[in-house]
């Protein structure tokens, strides 16, 4: 069993009651496991809400992560993602702000290699939206720091689905 | 269809239970309860005289009778004071229903009079918790709740009840079955896996039982001590496994950990398997964990995955019920060739006997010899401190003995209505409580609920007038600076430079007394016996017997906090 601390994937079913989430976030923080992300919505069941939490931790803290979670009542499923193939992206959302001419030509150039959609503009300013990966928004988010002064980010957390057939995650 | 009140309802359900007690302290919220519970007889209703109490009471009364217990307190105050109680009762694993009142659903969230999140502050400490927020719900969710609390690793659950909800008329019914998709507790025993396990216990030279509190709690020691007997393998257990095989059997070698035997843990430091039952592995009784078993295979049967390679990382996991998993065992164990390893561990034994000098007229061993003499059935509930501990080493235990206590918390305060809590539960077993005089003021009020129930309970307090175990801590760690642990202390002592104290408070012979209860004060070995013969004439109301200590007496032998099972410090 390799040992490192790395960053690992979990999808949990919970059910859609009310306090499910702080309790899920509530074990995390209480016993000091890492809670990288954490995204909930309801599932085509609306008693059931989908979660899916990225730690980074060792195989060992996430062993027990895994099995604490599964004994929680409001827990139905926990599904590691960590060994199989997955869909996984993130939404994120960068408003550019105070654009020349030149920051606008050069975000509809950025926009269109990360195919990324420009989803509103005004005289000064651009709004992008990237439906990718984490680790892929990550590398936008540093890109465009650098590149603008004046940016507001905000992110959604990764979504995560088992693929059916495809091996890209 | 008929219809009632949600009060009502929760009242029915407590009898379809077959709830027979129920420990209930009242108020604003949950008057209604009250009204409804003092117009039947099914249920018999216990006052405390304090919440923390009365969820202890609870405790006790779950722990020894094997029943779930069942509390009922008010919103705010009511219910923070179960917080301690909860986490006593997650932390060993005991099966507890616990109703809080609530303000009614339009006033939560707007800090209202006697409004606190419950739930939310209760959420980590209780295995399931829940507020009613609709009628329609209520009779489902009272049903989940006596299930989780008892199955798979038993714990508390925390019901919130909204007085709206309570009030409102909905169904007669309460529901039969129980289907929870996301709790589905697995009891079962993977043969596979046990066959796996016992192949190793019966290869190996120096193999080893190690039971904890979960043998206990799942009624194994029967069947655990046949398969001891089969085998001829020896046994420790932990503070809260202690009585897995009665401790007089001859291959029970002792307890572990921080003040276990010295045979017990040398034992676990030199088995080559270690066949655990019923444990978490807990700090105290691993020391160091890297040099934990350090030459041993580890198997561990336990009912909760989580407890499962945590601590320390085992060869062969077994998730089951104990019960479940050693009576299996029994099919498939064959006699062991211990003859050599349990001559070794003899050795250990006479090298290092449990035993301890005493510095003055009366010792802590003194007592708990002549309890173990004087009671052939008993029920011995501790506080948490140096008596604990001394209790732990030196109890008796027997199929008609048994002994509980805050292992996992450590929760002073818990023996006195400890003792109350068991007495309901079992009111022909004489049950007997050793407390401190720390812990024995933590609860002290649970005199009137004693003496108002009748029970005559013995309550034993080792008076050293320091809370002893930190004392201990500083003895040997801390320069024997005494700092927040002389009893005694206060403007006088400030005054004076310490050298000057006033007589110890309170008199407890004499706040027994003031109870009703009976009082006898100890400071002589040849007193003891007529104590506990006194005692045992009070038959309708609860004996204190202060035993004065002295101060120097320590809990040997100790592992120094962080330090390796090998390292124990013997005697100073």
């Amino acid at each position: 069993m390799d040992n490192a601390i790395k960053k690992r994937w979990i999808s949990l079913y919970v059910e859609n009651q009310v306090g499910v989430l702080s309790k899920i976030s509530g074990l995390f923080s209480g016993k000091s496991y890492n809670l990288d992300s954490l995204t909930v919505g309801t599932t085509e069941d609306p008693t059931v809400s989908r979660m899916t939490i990225a730690t980074v931790s060792d195989d060992e803290t996430f062993e027990q992560i895994k099995k604490q979670l599964n004994r929680m009542v409001e827990v139905i499923k926990v599904i590691d993602f960590t060994d199989i193939f997955v869909r996984m992206k993130e939404i994120l959302y960068v408003k550019v702000k105070k654009c020349t001419r030149d920051d606008k030509a050069e975000l509809f150039q950025i926009a269109d290699t990360f195919k990324a959609r420009v989803i509103d503009y005004g005289k000064d300013s651009l709004l992008l939206e990237f439906v990718q990966t984490a680790t892929k928004n990550d590398a936008v988010v540093k890109l465009l720091k650098e590149e603008f002064k004046n940016i507001e980010v905000v992110r959604g957390g990764s979504v995560g689905i088992e693929s059916i057939s495809m091996m890209e995650r | 269809m008929r219809q009632i009140s949600g009060n009502k309802l929760l009242v029915k359900a407590l009898k379809e239970e077959g709830v027979d007690t129920l420990f209930g302290y009242p108020g604003a919220c949950t008057i209604d309860i009250s009204d409804e519970l003092y117009r039947q007889s099914d249920i018999r209703v216990i006052l405390p005289r304090h919440e923390q109490a009365l969820v202890h009471e609870a405790d006790a009364y779950a722990r020894t009778t094997g029943r779930t217990g069942v509390c009922l307190v008010t919103s705010g105050p009511g219910a923070t004071n179960l917080v301690t109680g909860l986490a006593t009762a997650n932390y060993d694993s005991v099966p507890l229903v616990c109703f809080t009142g609530q303000v009614a659903r339009h006033l939560i969230g707007n800090d209202a009079f006697q409004e606190v999140d419950i739930v939310g502050i209760t959420r980590s400490i209780t295995k399931y918790g829940v507020t009613v927020r609709n009628r329609a719900d209520l009779g489902r969710i009272i049903k989940e709740a006596f299930y989780i609390a008892r199955t798979g690793r038993p714990g508390p659950v925390l019901i919130d009840l909204p007085k709206d909800v309570m009030a409102e008329m909905g169904s007669a019914d309460y529901p039969k079955d129980v289907n929870i998709r996301g709790y589905k507790p697995n009891t079962n025993v993977h043969i596979g896996q046990l066959k796996r396990a016992i192949k190793m216990l019966h290869k190996a030279k120096r193999p080893l039982f190690l039971a904890g509190g979960g043998v206990n709690i799942a009624g194994a020691n029967e069947a655990f001590t046949e398969v001891v007997d089969k085998t001829g393998v020896p046994v420790i257990t932990t503070v809260m496994g202690r009585g897995a095989i009665p401790t007089n059997h001859p291959l029970f070698v002792g307890n572990l950990g921080m003040h276990g035997a010295y045979a017990a843990n040398m034992a676990v430091s030199e088995c080559d398997l270690l066949f655990s039952i019923g444990t978490r592995f807990n700090d105290r009784i691993t020391g160091k964990l890297h040099a934990f078993a350090p030459h041993a295979k580890i198997v561990h049967i336990d009912i909760d995955t989580a407890s499962i390679s945590r601590n320390i990382s085992v060869d062969v996991p077994i998730v089951a019920d104990a019960k479940e998993a050693v009576t299996k065992m029994k099919e498939y164990v064959e006699a062991c060739n211990t003859k050599k390893w349990q001559k070794e561990i003899d050795a250990w034994q006479k090298e290092h006997p449990l035993d301890m000098r005493t510095h003055a007229k009366l010792g802590p061993k003194d007592i708990i010899d002549e309890m173990n003499r004087q009671f052939e059935e008993a029920i011995v509930v501790t506080d948490v401190g140096q008596h604990q501990m001394f209790a732990a080493q030196y109890t008796e235990i027997t199929q008609k003995k048994k002994m509980i206590m805050s292992g996992g918390l450590g929760t002073m305060g818990y023996g006195f209505p400890g003792a109350v809590g068991a007495k309901l539960g079992n009111p022909d077993t004489p049950v007997i409580a050793i407390s401190g005089d720390g812990g024995m003021q933590m609860n002290i009020q649970e005199f009137a609920t004693a003496v108002l129930e009748e029970l005559p309970v013995i309550l034993c307090v080792f008076n050293n007038t320091y809370l002893g175990m930190v004392r201990q801590w500083q003895k040997l760690f801390y320069g024997k600076r005494y700092g927040m642990t002389d009893l005694r202390a206060g403007a006088l002592s400030r005054r004076s430079g310490g050298d000057e104290k006033p007589v110890y408070t309170p008199d407890f012979v004499k706040l027994a007394e003031s109870y009703g209860a009976k009082g006898i004060r100890v400071t002589q070995k040849e007193e003891i016996e007529a104590a506990f013969a006194e005692a045992k004439k009070n038959t309708k109301v609860p004996t204190l017997i202060e035993f004065i200590i002295d101060p120097e007496e320590m809990v040997y032998p100790m592992i120094q906090p962080g330090g390796t099972l090998e390292e124990m410090i013997l005697d100073c």
